[in-house]
């Protein structure tokens, strides 16, 4: 017996194809028959701006001295066809999120937030709210498939329109707003019945490809006088060519959303199997721009995973113009805040794992339409606690600029960058640190 | 990602006015292709006579490329040059033999189509411009089609613009995006298809050209072709006796026609047409998806 | 006669559609006219203000876009998304529309004398549309609210995906999208239809019985494993 009992024994073990996650899944799948919904963006590992870090100056370059000598942050966007560019304090807007998605108060302290910095926040599927025009110094409108809650007094009252064509959560997919967070209001916006299932087109009703999106512009132009900038707003998937063919549309910014955006509801299978990290698509966006002659003139924003002002900087150096932030935003806000622990655990899940946004359970408030939860987001408070986020943004942003030289934030460049690993370097086309290498760099995208 | 035109002539009193018409019916789609412009003109022929359309660099010595082709029986080859291309007649017994030479001994100059009444011209540039270049407006036919382009997933290259040959006397023009094209043209590359560019409309050409090699007419090849191209498309086809149409199943893309006694007409958009004589009278209607159009001169 | 008469061929589009913003219910001009619009593109786009604009000629895409309060008049065809996202107001297509005619409009009437092509009524989110010839294939797909009235034939799809708008065809409809099925035509139907072709100015002009009524079957409502072959 006790012989036995000494015999070394092979301990349970796992498969690495087959992980308790994918076991979980398969069985989730079998169960329900439907795929999984959520909300958030990928979560699975990928190659990020942490991979990337930047050359401070030292005998070769003279930095700033820190606070005295300025390092401006200002942008302009729209320069190209509007008569009314937008002027923004510090180049990280706040991106588009619907009301729907989000509660009301929700944003609202998004618009509060944004208007304590200066910068700009964005409708999302589902219309304007006078809660977030009222609190928005400059918000733009945005111009979706589905066009629920489009309508031209809204237009007329935004500061910029952006025409979305994909996002980076899903290029080439529309939504799903499930029935749960289909409230009186949000149906009321949607002209939809209470409860039902809210399918968004993916394509727009109305035309399709870039030579009759230059039409659509076109229109959107002369209904608003030229006054408007009009962004183009694409997944990252083939972003050479969608940001050329935007500029051949007739853009004046184009927003280039990579695969770690957020999404209020969508697969689990395209948030992390479709588009490509933020990562890999700035550059071929740049060379694009610069392809055309159009870079700076025609502004680039690039969002998605986006998390700090050193993620912004890295974007800016990459050749971006600004950034646009989401989940960060919402997380400023009280998402997922482990002050809500014990109600995250009944959801069956953790605070900062939290994401099924889309069923309106949310504990912090933020993404639900439930009345009662709703109310315990202070719009003042978390707009607050949002701006002080979006100002750290800047001052780490500024923190680094200044210590590779630069007396505005757009005067960094990728030769301030070298990457940590050959991933990165090929995918931001940075040289691998110590090193003069550039992983495949031999043109073309 | 493009715009469209096509004419096709009943009244033999308008062959004369037919580059004209088609070129403003092209300067009219600008905006919807501003990369590069092409057209395909059906003008006269000669019984066993084929004609070669080239291209070559700008300032390219044709004359000595068509002293170099000349043969005793036939003497120097009938040479007609429009700004970078340039039009050969050769009898037609003589093609494959031109061909061989052409791609043995002049690789700088490219053979962008054949034909015994069909010559193709194109170009990067404004339409205006290609047109001008090639002084469309002075050109004579029966038919002809057109081609604005603006670029989506391949180079803005001469090569890369449209009309594209799909075999003796015929082209093809292309709006919209097809999505399995790289898979399509590897099988055809196997089948002995040879493709000079990345472009997705270039392989519904070589399509077409397979198929009717294997014995299609034109209107089965397109048939077809609805079944295995997939994405979005409007096709233009032009042969040498007519022109046919064909939408995808979606039929996104816009395509208007009109019809007279006199001409049937197609453009990406209604503008294009406007300065036809009669356009106000005309039957004008958009072409059914999935449907396979065809106009053939009575011979 | 016209207050204002605007010739395109010499004045810049941008000026038009500028003046036609400026208007309002206390404007002196009210009646406008557009000589030779060309097939041109964005044609009285834009406007919010109780004018009647009438069109000499063919136009372009989005012609009367988000059209308010005003009346337009098409004296020609109309090119894609001909009142698209029209929120109040009557535009009248005395010719064809192409793609997408009275797209995503909230409200007010479409009336169209000649044929629609594809996608007439795409996600219409309250809008009326009288098509007195025939629609093209996926008309009024996933139509939100509104009437759909045909006098003529629908083509394949029709009413695919489709929420609460109300489809009313005479002739015949070549195929029925997902989710859309032939309905019961009720007196309270007969009487809706009867009050849209009277706000039309077509009341009387056909029988309101040969119409029949298509309307979704809410099946896709709320998903279920069994639909997956509609999706």
């Amino acid at each position: 017996m006790t012989a036995h009992s000494n015999v070394p024994r092979t301990p349970p073990r796992f498969s690495a194809t087959f992980d308790p996650a994918t076991l979980a899944e398969i069985r989730r799948a079998a169960a329900t028959g439907i795929y999984d919904i959520r909300g958030a963006g990928t979560k699975r590992k990928l190659p990020h701006f942490d991979d990337l870090l930047f050359l401070g100056a030292s005998m070769s370059r003279y930095p700033l001295e820190g606070y005295r000598e300025k390092c401006s942050t200002e942008v302009v966007l729209g320069t190209r066809f509007a008569k009314k560019p937008i002027h923004l304090k510090t180049p990280v807007t706040i991106a588009g999120m619907s009301f729907g998605a989000l509660s009301a108060q929700a944003k609202e302290a998004l618009g509060r937030g944004a208007t304590l910095v200066g910068t700009s926040t964005t409708t999302g599927d589902g219309g304007m709210t006078a809660e977030e025009r009222a609190q928005s110094q400059t918000l733009v409108y945005q111009y979706l498939p589905s066009r629920y809650g489009m309508n031209p007094v809204d237009l007329r009252k935004a500061d910029a329109i952006e025409i979305v064509i994909g996002q980076g959560a899903k290029p080439g997919g529309g939504g799903m707003l499930l029935g749960q967070k289909i409230s009186d209001r949000v149906a009321n916006m949607r002209n939809l019945p209470k409860g039902i299932d809210q399918r968004s087109a993916c394509r727009h009703p109305d035309w399709t490809g870039p030579d009759d999106l230059e039409i659509k512009i076109e229109e959107l132009r002369e209904i608003t006088d030229w006054e408007k900038p009009i962004y183009v707003k694409v997944g990252a998937s083939r972003p050479y060519y969608d940001v050329a063919l935007a500029v051949k549309s007739g853009a004046d910014v184009v927003v280039l959303d990579g695969m770690q955006g957020g999404t209020a509801a969508t697969q689990d299978v395209f948030i992390e199997q479709v588009g490509l990290p933020i990562l890999a698509a700035i550059r071929p966006a740049v060379k694009a721009l610069q392809d055309l002659g159009m870079h700076r003139k025609v502004q680039l924003i690039v969002s998605g995973g986006i998390r700090s002002g050193a993620d912004m900087a890295k974007a800016l150096a990459l050749g971006a113009d600004a950034v646009a932030i989401g989940t960060a935003a919402l997380v400023a806000l009280g998402d997922n805040d482990p002050q809500w622990e014990e109600e995250y655990q009944k959801l069956g899940t953790t605070a900062g794992a939290y994401d099924d946004w889309h069923e309106g359970l949310d504990p912090a408030g933020i993404t639900t339409q439930d009345p009662v939860l709703a109310a315990r987001l202070d719009p003042v408070k978390a707009g607050r606690r949002l701006a002080n986020f979006l100002s750290v943004m800047t001052l780490e942003a500024q923190t680094i600029a200044r210590a590779c030289g630069k007396s505005h934030l757009h005067n960094l460049e990728p030769e301030d960058l070298v990457s940590l690993t050959i991933e990165a370097a090929a995918m931001a086309g940075v040289p691998l640190a110590g090193t003069g290498w550039v992983p495949g760099q031999t043109g073309g995208y | 990602m493009c715009g469209i035109v096509g004419l096709f002539l009943k009244d033999q009193k308008l062959e004369g006015e037919l580059g004209a018409m088609l070129a403003s019916m092209l300067c009219t789609m600008t905006g919807r292709g501003p990369d590069s412009a092409g057209f395909a003109v059906y003008g006269a022929g000669a019984p066993g006579q084929v004609k070669l359309s080239l291209r070559a660099a700008k300032g390219y010595d044709f004359p000595a490329l068509a002293q170099g082709l000349s043969v005793p029986a036939d003497g120097v080859p009938a040479l007609s040059i429009r700004g970078t291309h340039a039009v050969i007649e050769v009898p037609a017994a003589r093609e494959a033999q031109v061909r061989a030479f052409l791609a043995a001994r002049h690789p700088e100059v490219a053979v962008v189509g054949s034909g015994t009444r069909m010559e193709i011209f194109k170009e990067v540039g404004l339409p205006s411009a290609v047109a001008e270049a090639f002084a469309l407006p002075s050109m004579r036919g029966t038919h002809g089609i057109g081609h604005t382009r603006m670029a989506t997933e391949s180079a803005v290259t001469t090569a890369g613009a449209h009309p594209f040959s799909t075999g003796t006397d015929q082209c093809l023009v292309h709006n919209g995006s097809l999505s399995n094209h790289n898979g399509l043209r590897r099988s055809l590359a196997y089948q002995g298809m040879t493709f000079e560019t990345e472009n997705d409309s270039e392989v519904a050409a070589g399509y077409l050209t397979w198929r009717m090699k294997q014995g299609a007419s034109l209107g089965d090849a397109l048939e077809a072709g609805l079944k295995d191209l997939d994405g979005f498309f409007t096709f233009v086809v032009g042969t040498e006796s007519g022109f046919g149409v064909l939408r995808d199943p979606i039929a996104c893309k816009p395509a208007v026609m009109a019809e007279t006694d006199q001409y049937v007409a197609f453009g990406s958009e209604y503008r294009a047409l406007i300065g036809l004589p009669g356009i106000d009278t005309a039957r004008v209607f958009e072409p059914e998806p999935a449907t396979v159009y065809f106009w053939e001169r009575a011979q | 006669m016209p207050d204002t008469t605007f010739d395109l061929g010499t004045t810049p589009l941008r000026e038009l559609n500028a003046a036609l913003h400026k208007a309002s219910a206390e404007s002196n001009a009210r009646r406008w006219r557009v000589l030779n619009p060309n097939g041109r593109h964005a044609v009285a786009v834009g406007i919010h203000a109780p004018l009647t604009v009438e069109i000499e000629g063919n136009v372009g895409y989005y012609c009367a876009g988000m059209n308010a309060e005003a009346s337009i008049i098409v004296h020609g065809n109309a090119g894609q998304g001909v009142a698209e996202n029209m929120m109040s107001g009557f535009v009248h297509v005395k010719g064809d529309a192409s793609q997408s005619a009275g797209a995503t409009a909230h409200g007010g009437m479409l009336l169209i004398d000649g044929n629609a092509s594809a996608r007439c009524g795409i996600s219409m989110k309250g809008v009326d549309i009288v098509v007195k010839g025939s629609v093209g294939h996926m008309s009024a797909f996933m139509g939100q609210s509104g009437a759909l009235i045909v006098f003529g034939d629908a083509g394949e799809a029709l009413g695919d995906s489709l929420y609460e708008a109300k489809l009313f065809v005479r002739g015949t409809v070549k195929s029925l999208g997902a989710d859309c099925i032939a309905k019961e035509m009720r007196d309270e139907h007969k009487a809706l239809l009867h009050d849209k072709l009277t706000a039309a100015g077509l009341a009387g002009s056909v029988d309101i019985s040969e119409f029949k009524r298509y309307g979704s079957a809410r099946n896709l409502y709320n998903f279920h494993v069994d639909n997956v072959d509609a999706y």
